[in-house]
């Protein structure tokens, strides 16, 4: 990890996870997002980058409906997960969230034991037939989002009192232990210092194993250390999407070289 | 810098020592302590009044709490009390309490003479201005509770009049007396006489504190305990009522309604509703309840529904308050993990909000049940004379005073023995207040959770 030579990364082929088309997103009688169309693949990590209000966090909020909550927000265009259309009117979004399921900027586990915030997702889903099924559950998940060892002492102390870092892990625990097959991430480092961040960047490469993941980020480095996609957004258009590391060495567009140049943003 | 033309150092500022105050520093921190001192003038004035006040409470009220009692063996006469002999309850009921009382006051004229005191008071009826006017009605009762009694001498505690006890309490003073009818100068002599005796004694009084009312010419013989059952009704119906109401119409505001003008003009008027003085809602509860759904007047539970009334809205505003305050993010991680709505609101939102909503609710809880207007036009200033349990047979719809109406009642009569009354009736009434404030705070602290 966090080696440069993003040129040689290897990207396997895989089959498209989410297909958005013409997606249009409207605030009240502003235009956040137009026209975007991306294809986001399976195991893969994609980053969005782009400068503060280009509608970055938006697009990603589209993808497991977290636009819903915001009642001026309208949606419009295609987004298939699966070949399936998520903004179908059959479509349950809560049924939809625990498929996608979704980490925050700033890390907010509820106000409970650390194993009561891991052991949430699975109860209100129905996923463990019983205590020890749920014990099963919430260890793997408290692996998969590294902070195992760190916590398996103390898994009754409440969440809120663990450091920065690990609380976003224990988000991220959170997060895969309602069995998701994509993860949105929504800036998870901006609250992070330099290590707490290299913790949770390493975590997202393994889980781009199990999951297709989306990141937003801020972070140039980041989204070139992370991700083998990138799609820069600008002004709610997308710009460019391709691989990392054509993004961040030969960019098609002139508005992609000047912001990963730092000209513009 | 590369600013050649600087200006020379003969126009520059003179340079000040640090160590001098210049003038415009000077003049704020002026400004500063002028600021402190009119902040510390306030809260000075406001602690002198609050102290006023409690003192002035105390000082009055206290007297509430004790009373004055006459410790005398009364002859229970057959010939009067029985005079066919035969113990029947039915005709031992017959005999009223007009049959008591010479009976009570010769067994007073006795002690009197039996003691050797000098007194210009010979006759049987001198003794009347001693003694309660309630007196024979307590001696009745424990007689027909138990008729066996009749023919023996009891030792009884009867109460003083209220001049006897005003005087002891230094409210009836010698020179007042001349222009009392009720009272002369030589019962005075006479209880100075008695109280070295034990006779006449002046001891804490719980009967203020669990007894009924009583007539205006009983002063000696009132007490708060049954409107403050009243009270408790009526805050039990309050709790019932609003608690609920008010807790789910603020979710359903604050979390599930569309933010359009309908819930707009709700919110506003809400906020109105709270600023709305409360005899306002006594008046409501009149033209509802009572003149149209026809609930009986005087009623807990109808004094219960108008204070709800009028608690919904500080509960409703304190209750979005409290929900406001819960971070957005906790609502968004649990609809990230695929809660639904009601699931984020009542496993995550709620528990945050539960101590800000109980305050709330106590503080509401605390405004009515110190409301007396909208009391008063419903009529729950019932007079209810006999005492507890009697008095709560039915609860809800029976009448009943509430604590701030009786003691309404009170101040508003002519004896003064009454007014004491008021205030000892406030110093309880304070006393449930700071309990319930003092619980609101408790709550607080202790289930305040921080994030």
């Amino acid at each position: 990890m966090n080696d440069m030579r993003v040129l040689e990364r290897d990207v396997d082929a895989n089959a498209t996870k989410i297909a958005a088309r013409g997606v249009q997103v409207y605030y009240g009688d502003t235009h956040a997002i137009k026209d975007v169309n991306v294809d986001i693949q399976d195991k893969t990590v994609t980053a969005f980058i782009g400068p503060s209000g280009c509608g970055k966090s938006t697009f990603l909020r589209c993808l497991n409906r977290m636009n819903d909550t915001i009642d001026v927000c309208r949606v419009q265009g295609d987004i298939h997960i699966d070949g399936e259309d998520i903004y179908d009117k059959r479509v349950d979004p809560v049924q939809l969230r625990a498929k996608v399921g979704m980490v925050f900027q700033k890390p907010n586990p509820f106000p409970k034991s650390i194993y009561d915030n891991v052991a949430y997702g699975p109860k209100i889903h129905g996923l463990a037939k019983n205590k020890a099924d749920l014990d099963d559950i919430v260890e793997r998940a408290l692996r998969r989002g590294a902070i195992w060892d760190e916590v398996k002492d103390r898994l009754q102390a409440p969440g809120t009192g663990l450091s920065g870092g690990q609380q976003q892990r224990l988000c991220i625990a959170r997060a895969v232990a309602t069995e998701p097959e994509v993860l949105l991430m929504d800036e998870p480092c901006s609250a992070l210092d330099p290590i707490a961040t290299a913790q949770v960047e390493e975590l997202i490469d393994e889980l781009r194993q199990n999951y297709s993941v989306v990141i937003v980020t801020h972070s140039m480095q980041q989204a070139a250390r992370v991700s083998q996609k990138t799609a820069f957004f600008h002004l709610g258009n997308l710009v460019e999407y391709g691989e990392t590391g054509t993004i961040f060495t030969n960019p098609e567009d002139p508005r992609t070289e000047s912001y990963i140049t730092g000209r513009i943003g | 810098m590369t600013d050649a033309s600087m200006p020379t150092s003969s126009d520059a500022k003179p340079r000040t020592p640090l160590t001098t105050v210049d003038a415009r520093t000077k003049k704020r921190k002026a400004a500063e302590a002028r600021f402190r001192m009119y902040g510390i003038a306030g809260i000075a004035t406001g602690i002198f009044f609050l102290i006023v006040l409690l003192a002035s409470i105390v000082a009055s009220g206290t007297g509430a709490f004790q009373q004055t009692f006459i410790n005398v063996p009364v002859y229970l006469d057959p010939a009067k009390l029985d005079k066919n002999g035969n113990r029947n309850p039915a005709e031992l009921a017959k005999v009223s309490t007009f049959g008591y009382t010479p009976l009570i006051q010769e067994a007073l004229l006795t002690q009197v003479q039996n003691n050797g005191i000098e007194t210009p008071l010979e006759k049987r009826g001198d003794m009347k201005a001693m003694i309660s006017a309630s007196a024979a009605a307590q001696v009745r009762d424990v007689v027909l509770g138990d008729p066996d009694m009749i023919g023996e001498t009891v030792e009884f505690r009867i109460l003083a009049s209220s001049r006897v006890d005003g005087y002891l309490k230094d409210r009836v003073k010698r020179e007042d007396v001349a222009r009392d009818k009720n009272i002369d100068a030589e019962h005075l002599d006479l209880v100075d006489a008695l109280v070295p005796l034990g006779i006449v004694q002046k001891t804490f009084n719980i009967d203020f504190i669990t007894g009924a009312d009583a007539s205006e010419s009983r002063a000696e013989a009132a007490g708060i305990g049954v409107s403050m059952i009243g009270s408790f009704f009526m805050m039990l119906v309050v709790l019932v009522l609003a608690l609920p109401i008010g807790v789910a119409a603020s979710i359903y505001l604050e979390e599930f309604a569309p933010k359009n003008r309908l819930t707009d003009l709700i919110e506003v008027n809400i906020a109105n509703l709270a600023a709305v003085p409360s005899i306002v809602f006594g008046i409501l509860g009149l033209a509802v309840f009572i003149q149209f759904m026809h609930l009986p007047q005087s009623a807990p539970l109808v004094g219960g529904m108008v204070l709800t009334l009028m608690t919904l809205p500080t509960i409703i505003i304190s209750t979005r308050a409290s929900l406001k305050a819960v971070p957005p993010s906790i609502r968004d991680a649990a609809l990230g993990v695929g809660a639904s709505k009601m699931q984020s609101v009542f496993h995550h939102v709620l528990p945050l909000a539960a101590p800000g909503i109980l305050t709330g609710t106590i503080i509401g809880l605390a405004q009515a049940l110190g409301e007396t207007a909208p009391l008063l036009l419903i009529g729950m200033v019932g007079f209810i004379a006999s005492n507890a349990p009697d008095s709560i047979a039915s609860g809800l719809l029976d009448p009943n005073s509430a604590m701030p109406a009786q003691i309404y009642e009170w101040a508003k009569r002519a004896d003064p023995a009454f007014y004491e009354r008021a205030w000892g009736g406030i110093i309880i009434l304070l006393l449930f207040l700071i309990t319930m404030n003092t619980i609101a705070v408790i709550l607080r602290r202790r289930f305040e959770r921080r994030w």
